[in-house]
């Protein structure tokens, strides 16, 4: 299976300053990406609360945190099933030192002790899953990662004193900073639009730079980056680090949207729709991820009445989201980025270039 | 040099048995230290405790129970993972839909033991139908897709949510448990001694025969498959097939046959496995991750595509889970996961995985 791609842009990252000369062609380069980020910004003022919360807040959330996983995935060649597990270990490290409705366990931190914090100690697990997968190759990273998230699972569920168990924390809220309340509908949006933005182009920039094409050779070729001098297992934990820290913010975004979090956050299962997400996406482009994550949102939140409406069984929503995976799976191994790259080659008559 | 020829010989069977007696005499310490676990784990089990040793262990009869319980899940994990460790081993085929396939035989099982009343009969039952699916995922599928690992992961990983959720639709979400036929129901004393009467007579351990009974069958499996793979003709081509299977095409053998049979035959042991584990435990919603994390777990402490790696890792792993409940009731799953890392951090392989 071919997991990526070279980014196929020119050398200009988004994070590069563009000299007034060169203005034009970098807009014109990047114009897609910013239409659809101006489109984000006015998103609110023509959608009602429902889908500005519950479609694109959860789509940018769990784009996020797919993002992580599509970074290692697809610039590493390293699938890590453990990416929701760091994203959980930070909504659950922020309700623990935060506030929550359980004095017993919460510490009341305030959130910008509390936040960091809950970071620093989700991205030290995730470089510690780095670092054990890391030493082995290709699908052994599947099992091991798999295993360690499955191993948080099974303990969040078990262990009352740190985790609380089976019903984990409710009423988790959002900051209250620079007179807002970013639990708000829309102030939350923004604050979800803008780190996702950010680790969009952050992810972009990063795999232009020499750690990222670094990464992309190790993937190609451990043994030939190997030979010529680079460090391939630190390359590649540094990566899960970078990765984590990602799902980390995700992680933390997503317990604000929910306002809980419990086992079930990060259950086999949801860590199994993270890397549908991902492939059903794409793993050769940044914006796989969002795509993969708008169109899971979109299914889970509508197709039970899809189902109905057709006269099926609305329950059986799983099976209609392990079809399309398969699907996707069987038929265009780099996802929906592929498929509309193969369409646009089509149209267009050309080698497949596309302006996103 | 002389100690790689020497490992080479007894890793091609030149010289037959003697690599532990090569091992103890390679790493003294680390043999004398395990002969004196096992020395002191066995006087922890026969010999009645001194009074204060209560204190720090808890009463004995609790140790015994959660070193037998932890012994026969680890028989049950060993049923489940050999069938995983073997298709990887093969294949290069990481099948994540093995817990489904563990809990489709365990239905399947529930289903013939209700029609016909035969607990035996149902185990026949499980392990055709989950061979069936077993080699129909092989033939329509991973034959078509041979050499992409991470693609044909991605394809039982879907396979395992469709199968999960259909089951779901056909038996519902309840705990389903299989009834232990009469003949094996009850427990029966074992020679153990659990504590003394005030009298001074000894009171003994009594242990249910069905766990027992299965344990000791996983342990005739486990060696009936080891024979079966070192001394016949289809062990040896499925021993050649995990060193190199491109080779044992180019002989001229029929490796898509081997394909299926191995696949077949892996599947329909996850499928006994699961009538085992309807028996011990129970069915439900939620008991395939958790045994295609067991399996999962066995295999990497274990090695992969290794059958004593899966003996052991599932002996260990059984022992950690059970002892784990009993002393760290918040924590147990921390030690299976910690075995875990540490294997992995002193050997990526497993313990008795080759690179």
């Amino acid at each position: 299976m071919a997991l990526a791609q070279t980014t196929q842009e020119g050398p200009l990252g988004i994070g590069a300053a563009p000299r007034s000369g060169e203005l034009a062609q970098w807009v014109s380069r990047h114009g897609p990406i910013l239409l659809l980020g101006l489109f984000m910004v006015l998103f609110p003022i023509i959608a009602n609360d429902f889908f500005v919360r519950q479609i694109a807040g959860w789509t940018m959330i769990l784009g996020m945190i797919a993002l992580s996983l599509m970074f290692l995935a697809g610039y590493g060649g390293m699938v890590s099933l453990a990416q929701m597990t760091v994203a959980g270990v930070a909504g659950y490290m922020i309700a623990v030192l935060g506030v929550s409705s359980l004095p017993k366990v919460s510490l009341f931190w305030p959130w910008w002790v509390a936040a960091p914090l809950a970071i620093v100690i989700a991205v030290a697990f995730g470089t510690l899953a780095g670092a054990l997968s890391a030493r082995t190759e290709g699908i052994y990273t599947i099992m091991i990662t798999l295993a360690l998230a499955a191993s948080f699972f099974y303990l969040t569920l078990q262990n009352w004193p740190i985790f609380n168990g089976f019903n984990g924390f409710t009423t988790i809220p959002a900051p209250y900073f620079l007179g807002v309340n970013w639990g708000g509908p829309v102030p939350l949006y923004y604050l979800i639009l803008f780190f996702a933005a950010l680790s969009y182009a952050v992810v972009s920039y990063v795999s232009r730079t020499p750690f990222g094409l670094a990464l992309q050779g190790a993937r190609d070729n451990p043994r030939r980056m190997e030979a010529i001098g680079y460090n391939v297992t630190a390359h590649r934990i540094a990566a899960y680090a970078f990765a984590a820290l990602i799902a980390a913010v995700g992680g933390i975004l997503l317990v604000w949207q929910n306002n809980q979090i419990s086992p079930f956050s990060v259950g086999v299962d949801v860590v199994i729709n993270l890397l549908i997400i991902a492939v059903v996406g794409g793993l050769g482009h940044p914006i796989g991820p969002f795509i993969g994550a708008l169109i899971y949102v979109i299914l889970r939140t509508f197709a039970l009445d899809a189902l109905v409406a057709v006269g099926l069984d609305g329950r059986r929503f799983q099976t209609l989201i392990g079809l399309g995976f398969l699907v996707i799976v069987l038929f265009s191994p780099d996802g929906v980025v592929g498929l509309w790259r193969r369409f646009s080659a089509r149209v267009r008559g050309n080698g497949g270039r596309n302006g996103l | 040099m002389s100690t790689v020829f020497a490992d080479d010989k007894a890793a091609y069977g030149g010289v037959r048995g003697d690599a532990p007696t090569r091992w103890i005499a390679r790493h003294p310490l680390a043999a004398l230290a395990i002969a004196v676990a096992v020395v002191f784990v066995l006087w922890l089990v026969l010999a009645p405790w001194p009074t204060g040793f209560e204190a720090v262990f808890g009463r004995k009869r609790l140790f015994i129970s959660a070193l037998f319980n932890g012994i026969t899940l680890g028989g049950l994990y060993f049923l489940v993972a050999t069938g995983f460790t073997l298709i990887f081993g093969l294949m290069r085929n990481v099948n994540l839909a093995h817990g489904s396939l563990y809990l489709f035989g365990g239905y399947m099982g529930y289903e013939a033991t209700q029609w016909t009343g035969s607990w035996l009969l149902s185990y026949v039952v499980a392990f055709v139908c989950c061979a069936v699916v077993g080699i129909a995922m092989q033939f329509f599928i991973f034959r078509k897709m041979e050499g992409q690992d991470l693609r044909q992961t991605l394809v039982t990983l879907g396979l395992s949510i469709i199968f999960s959720d259909l089951m779901v639709w056909v038996w519902g979400g309840n705990a389903i448990q299989i009834d232990t036929p009469d003949w094996l129901s009850g427990p029966i004393p074992t020679p153990i001694v659990v504590a003394l009467k005030s009298s001074g007579a000894p009171m003994f351990l009594y242990y249910p025969r069905v766990r027992l009974v299965i344990f000791a069958a996983a342990v005739v499996l486990g060696v009936g498959m080891w024979l079966a793979l070192h001394r016949t003709r289809i062990g040896m081509m499925i021993r050649a097939g995990v060193d190199d299977r491109d080779m044992l095409s180019v002989l001229g053998f029929r490796v898509q046959l081997l394909f299926m049979a191995v696949f077949a035959f892996g599947a329909g042991l996850a499928g006994m496995a699961g009538i085992v584990g309807g028996t011990f435990q129970s069915l439900s919603l939620g008991e395939d991750s958790h045994f295609l994390l067991a399996s999962l777990v066995v295999v990497i402490v274990g090695g992969m595509g290794s059958i004593p790696g899966a003996a052991l890792g599932a002996l260990i792993i059984g022992l950690s889970e059970q002892i784990g409940t009993v002393y760290f009731q918040n924590y147990s799953t921390v030690l299976s996961f910690l075995i875990m890392v540490i294997v992995l951090a002193l050997r990526p392989q497993g313990l008795l995985g080759r690179r």
